[in-house]
């Protein structure tokens, strides 16, 4: 135990086996990056969701005294061509974009989490079916899908665009998913379970996605910020959210023009999406370390290179 | 290692019919070239629209299955129908293929060497200023969309024009039109051309890439074969060439046959944004306008270019990693 923990004093309170979620918890705080992330994006949800409540101006709603203000102590993020509130609308954007990313994320998730554990376990042709779906989906182009689809979908409105983002998202995760369910289910307590007559749905939740849970979490947070990105993607060629309905897509495809002369029009989204995404990223990274120590940049290879002379 | 390409070979061919099928009845259901033509001033009568619509193979009153045999049976002959103007698709094709083409191929290939080259040598240089640096950049790069990046860098074009007084890069387009001169002269216009566009594509794939290849690299670097190789008297930069890189590039080849999707996505945003005449912007504008045909052949293009990407990548993965072979 002594040689595993770097510093005695740290080990002295707890000397026996901390739980593992405390384990994971004090390996995310000592993660700077991963802590810096969690809070950036508790901020961001803060001002997306009390934001509306800090201004008396609201996203729609024109200001005629001020066209193409810069911002200032009345419009704090100055207004739009039209005297719209900047700030309101980036606020209300950022909003829809978070809640876009997460149901995305979390669709997908469960989605693959499902598709990948039932072709591991089952095998056979069951396997052979469900791997050539998500090979087929992986060979056609989903972007070119949603843009197709996406124009029909007008009267549905932003819910249909999540499932359609939540349909093409899945099938890398479910690949993997399937190839770790694959060596779980020869390892003894699937077997034994199997044995003693559990039924194979059950034993799938039960005994197969608790044990690859860390994966689908590292993954359903890197997701959040894949899935804003391509919300924001599409926003802007109007094959996402489309107006009246604001996000942070559709506020760049409003600003990019007049960028080069009322650039709050633009960077103030622009800004707020990749502080977003980075924040997400940033935990994603925090949390592989923290959840998987075998990954990438543990601290037994530092020692390692170290020895050498 | 040829019966292993050949099985690989025919799974992709099967791949490939059931995409392009899919893509077609998707394509086929989805728009509606009827109304193209309905909305036509003065509105042209109901046997008129209902005569171009078949003459175009459009009619949606034929069956999907039927379009899709007609479509086909041309395709072998090389023909991939009308587009909704009633001129021939391969046409468009032909000159816009290649404007494609250029932007991803030396994209996507710059991303990937760079990647994986700044990957490796972060990987060698753990913890160091340089690898901290490289990983605050490619966090940032890999968390701004690709039509984002695109747009940063148009608008620092445009920035810089408006302080230079002149063009400093040019972001518009893929050539100068009536541009006069030798070979010289054209081939620095297209480089100078290519120049924003490709990076945008570029450094994407350059954050993505140098984070795995990053990851890996570490891997290898502990491992007990390559202290074997330093100890059988291999400097540590040959034992990390030979050895190292090698071993570490066999699960990249996958990751790049997967990407190229990503990478077509992110170039039909830099091509609209640069304003490059290419298969991306063919696809927004046929969307718009129902042209059926058109978009089933974007379809093709992007299942073939992911299938050769995938069999290109399988081949380097038997090649380097001799147990696939077998």
């Amino acid at each position: 135990m002594t040689t595993l923990v770097a510093d005695p004093a740290e080990a002295a309170p707890a000397p026996r086996a901390a739980g593992r979620g405390r384990l994971v918890l004090t390996r995310l705080l000592a993660a700077r990056g991963a802590v810096a992330g969690a809070v950036l994006v508790l901020l961001l949800f803060v001002l997306a969701f009390g934001g509306p409540y800090l201004t008396p101006w609201d996203y729609a709603t024109p200001d005629f005294t001020a066209l193409h203000q810069p911002p200032s102590a009345q419009h704090w993020f100055g207004t739009n061509g039209i005297g719209q509130d900047v700030f309101a609308q980036v606020v209300r954007g950022l909003q829809k974009s978070l809640v876009i990313g997460l149901l995305v994320a979390l669709f997908s998730t469960v989605l693959a989490s499902l598709v990948g554990a039932c072709a591991g376990y089952f095998g056979g042709w069951a396997d052979r079916a469900l791997m050539f779906v998500v090979d087929l989906l992986l060979v056609f182009p989903s972007f070119l899908i949603i843009t197709i689809v996406s124009p029909r979908l007008k009267s549905t409105g932003w819910i249909a665009f999540v499932l359609l983002l939540a349909v093409f998202n899945w099938m890398i995760t479910a690949r993997v998913v399937r190839s770790m369910t694959i060596s779980l289910r020869e390892r003894e307590f699937v077997r034994a379970a199997r044995f003693m007559g559990v039924r194979p749905l059950r034993i799938i939740s039960r005994h197969i996605l608790p044990n690859v849970a860390s994966f689908l979490i590292i993954d359903a947070t890197i997701a959040v910020g894949g899935a804003v990105m391509s919300e924001t993607a599409l926003s802007y060629f109007g094959f996402g959210v489309k107006p009246p309905d604001v996000s942070l897509g559709t506020l760049l495809a409003a600003g990019t023009s007049e960028a080069p002369v009322f650039p709050w029009l633009f960077y103030f989204p622009a800004g707020l999406l990749v502080l977003f995404v980075l924040a997400v990223n940033l935990i994603g990274d925090g949390l592989r370390d923290a959840l998987d120590p075998t990954a990438g940049g543990g601290r037994p290879r530092r020692n390692s290179r170290r020895k050498k002379p | 290692m040829l019966r292993y390409l050949a099985k690989r070979l025919s799974y992709y061919a099967v791949l490939l019919i059931a995409a392009v099928f899919l893509a077609y009845a998707i394509s086929a259901t989805a728009l509606q070239p009827r109304t193209y033509f309905e909305a036509k001033v003065p509105r042209p009568a109901a046997e008129s629209v209902e005569r171009q619509l078949t003459d175009l193979n459009l009619n949606d009153h034929t069956p999907v299955a039927v379009r899709f045999g007609h479509w086909a049976g041309g395709l072998l002959h090389g023909d991939l129908g009308r587009t909704i103007h009633d001129t021939p698709v391969t046409d468009d094709f032909g000159r816009r293929v290649w404007v494609s083409l250029r932007l991803l191929l030396i994209g996507s290939l710059l991303g990937m060497v760079l990647g994986v080259a700044a990957g490796a040598w972060s990987a060698v240089r753990q913890y160091r200023i340089s690898d901290r640096l490289l990983t605050l950049l490619s966090f940032v790069l890999l968390s701004t969309p690709v039509f984002l990046v695109a747009l940063f860098l148009k608008n620092g074009a445009i920035a810089a024009k408006d302080a230079a007084g002149h063009e400093v890069v040019p972001f518009t387009g893929y050539e100068t039109p009536g541009l006069t001169g030798g070979l010289g002269a054209h081939l620095s216009d297209w480089a100078l051309h290519l120049l924003l566009p490709t990076m945008s594509l570029a450094l994407h794939g350059l954050a993505t890439y140098s984070r795995y290849q990053r990851g890996i690299m570490l891997d290898v670097l502990g491992s007990d074969y390559l202290r074997t190789a330093e100890a059988k008297g291999l400097t540590r930069g040959r034992a990390l060439l030979k050895h190292g890189l090698r071993t570490a590039v066999i699960p990249m080849s996958t990751m790049f046959a997967y990407s190229f999707l990503g990478i077509f996505t992110g170039a039909v945003f830099t091509e609209t944004i640069f304003g490059w005449h290419g298969m991306g912007e063919w696809l927004i504008q046929s969307i718009n306008e129902q042209d059926v045909n058109s978009v089933v052949a974007v379809n093709l293009f992007t299942a073939v270019v992911v299938l050769v990407s995938g069999f290109l990548a399988d081949t380097l993965h038997a090649a380097l990693d001799p147990r696939v072979r077998s």
